[in-house]
């Protein structure tokens, strides 16, 4: 496990995502009202991106004819064939036992020797540990 | 320490990947169809699709009966970057689906083609155009597609005529149809195309979906997408049944029929069914000389895609066995929403030889190419 620092926190506002490569692994990175979540950019289905899905919320039903919509943007669907994750936990809604995206670790710190030249020198980064 | 955005995902994939492929469902939309259909369309029909757009024999005459798993039913990362519809651009397609899986061979379904139009004469006008489309748009410059003769099916004199048309050119493979028809496929209104299909031996591929007029069920018209997506199977073994049944393959043994896109797992199941009922009620059809069964595993093939994904693969040992590996042919449904990755479908074990058969060679002994 290292970390990686992979941009800076105010190029990633709530409401967005980042998708970047670390050390060879396709992550996405979610500000979830500034929180931040990272999720390996691959559906366990058959591979789509997550990265292109859209996020909504979660519908659900308790009881038939009675619904509830609420956590807007925390779900995101795959671009393909429309599996639904938690960006919390990478976990699918239908069947989340068994059917995950693998969280990745996300922080954000100041980071004082950081290499990259897109990274804040002052401020928050998002630093990720794989 | 550098970090990188991921522009191009496929290559790594593509470079680690060596099978060769044949994708028996591709789907081509025209970047505009003024400027790109139109041109093999006469002025007059110009001027009623201007008017009145292409109507279908249908309940909802604006756009789809059921809202699709994705928009435009399409892969949200299919849309071209320089604009358009998925589908609509040859130079994203290679380098995002054909080169990406070593697609060596891809059969072209266009949709929204002129089928099922309420107007006969328009139907086969729009089919020719897009006929003529697909051979300038796609065939013609990308030696790995080929293109699907589209039939104003409805008609079977004007499909005779458009066959006849493409008999012996090489832009197409395949003649095209699609699976809900006005009347069950068996019906005599069809038989000239089948009879043009088996004489010219042009395999006949039968697409899910389609505008007859009767309901998407058996059951009449359900509520949700998801019982449209199922329902293509049940219309699938209608069509099977009323073309066993109806004598179609006695008549024209030759002929070859592709279901594509209505799964496949229901057949071994249908055979059972017809050749038991077959066995006791024999006497009211008399040309079906064989049990039902026979005919599908001789005249029938099947595209896999939407796959079928039981929890146990080895489930589906079995369903392979039944069909044929020789009669399923792979397709990905490019660049629709539920499209099939060559890589992660669960495919049964088999052999290298088998597995090249299903993935190429099946598609390139029946085509011919
Ligand atoms: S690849 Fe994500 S839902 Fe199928």
């Amino acid at each position: 496990m290292a970390k990686h620092v992979v941009g800076a926190a105010k190029d990633v506002p709530p409401g967005e995502r980042l998708r970047v490569d670390v050390a060879g692994t396709p992550v996405v990175i979610y500000n979830l009202g500034g929180e931040y979540f990272g999720l390996l950019d691959r559906c366990p289905h058959m591979g789509g991106l997550l990265s292109e899905g859209i996020q909504i919320g979660l519908v659900e039903a308790p009881k038939p004819g009675c619904y509830s919509y609420d956590r807007a943007g925390e779900i995101v669907r795959c671009p393909w064939h429309g599996w639904e994750f938690d960006i919390r936990t990478g976990k699918s809604r239908f069947d989340p036992k068994r059917w995950k995206t693998r969280p990745v670790e996300v922080e954000t710190a100041e980071v004082k020797d950081a290499q990259t030249i897109d990274v804040a020198q002052d401020g928050l980064n998002i630093v990720v540990t794989l | 320490m550098t970090v990188e955005t991921i522009q191009n995902p496929g290559a790594a994939i593509a470079a680690g990947q060596k099978l060769a492929i044949a994708d028996c469902d591709i789907h081509p939309s025209p970047k505009s169809v003024e400027k790109e259909v139109f041109p093999y369309l006469e002025k007059r029909w110009q001027d009623h699709y201007n008017t009145y757009g292409l109507l279908l024999r249908q309940p909802y005459q604006n756009g789809p009966a059921y809202p699709k798993g994705q928009p435009d039913a399409a892969r949200r990362d299919a849309y071209p970057p320089n604009g358009g519809r998925p589908g609509s651009d040859l130079a994203f397609m290679q380098t995002h689906h054909l080169d990406r899986y070593n697609i060596q061979l891809g059969i072209l379904n266009p949709l929204r083609s002129g089928q099922g139009l309420q107007n006969p004469d328009f139907a086969a006008a729009y089919c020719k155009a897009v006929n003529d489309w697909q051979i300038a748009e796609w065939t013609s410059k990308e030696p790995r597609l080929k293109g699907s003769i589209c039939i104003p099916y409805e008609d079977a004199a004007l499909s005779v005529q458009e066959i006849e048309r493409r008999v012996g050119d090489p832009n197409f493979v395949q003649a095209f149809m699609l699976i809900r028809t006005s009347e069950p496929m068996g019906n005599r209104r069809y038989w000239p195309i089948y009879e043009a299909c088996a004489k010219n031996n042009i395999p006949l591929a039968v697409h899910a979906f389609g505008f007859g007029g009767s309901p998407v069920t058996g059951g009449g018209w359900p509520s949700f997408y998801i019982e449209d997506m199922v329902g293509h199977a049940q219309s699938a073994q209608n069509l099977i049944s009323s073309i066993v049944l109806e004598g179609v393959f006695e008549r024209w043994p030759s002929l070859k029929l592709i279901i594509v896109e209505a799964g496949f797992a229901w057949a071994p199941s249908l055979g059972w069914r017809l050749d038991r009922v077959w066995r006791q009620n024999r006497h009211e059809l008399p040309h079906v000389k064989r049990p039902p069964s026979e005919y599908m595993r001789q005249n029938v093939w099947y595209t896999t895609q939407p796959f079928e994904e039981p929890d146990r693969r080895s489930h589906l040992k079995d369903t392979f066995e039944w069909i044929g590996w020789d009669r399923l042919l792979f397709a990905t449904d490019y660049p629709h929403w539920d499209f099939d990755d060559p890589q992660r479908i669960p495919l049964p074990r088999a052999d290298a030889e088998t597995r090249n058969a299903f993935f190429l060679q099946n598609a390139r002994d029946l085509y011919g190419v």
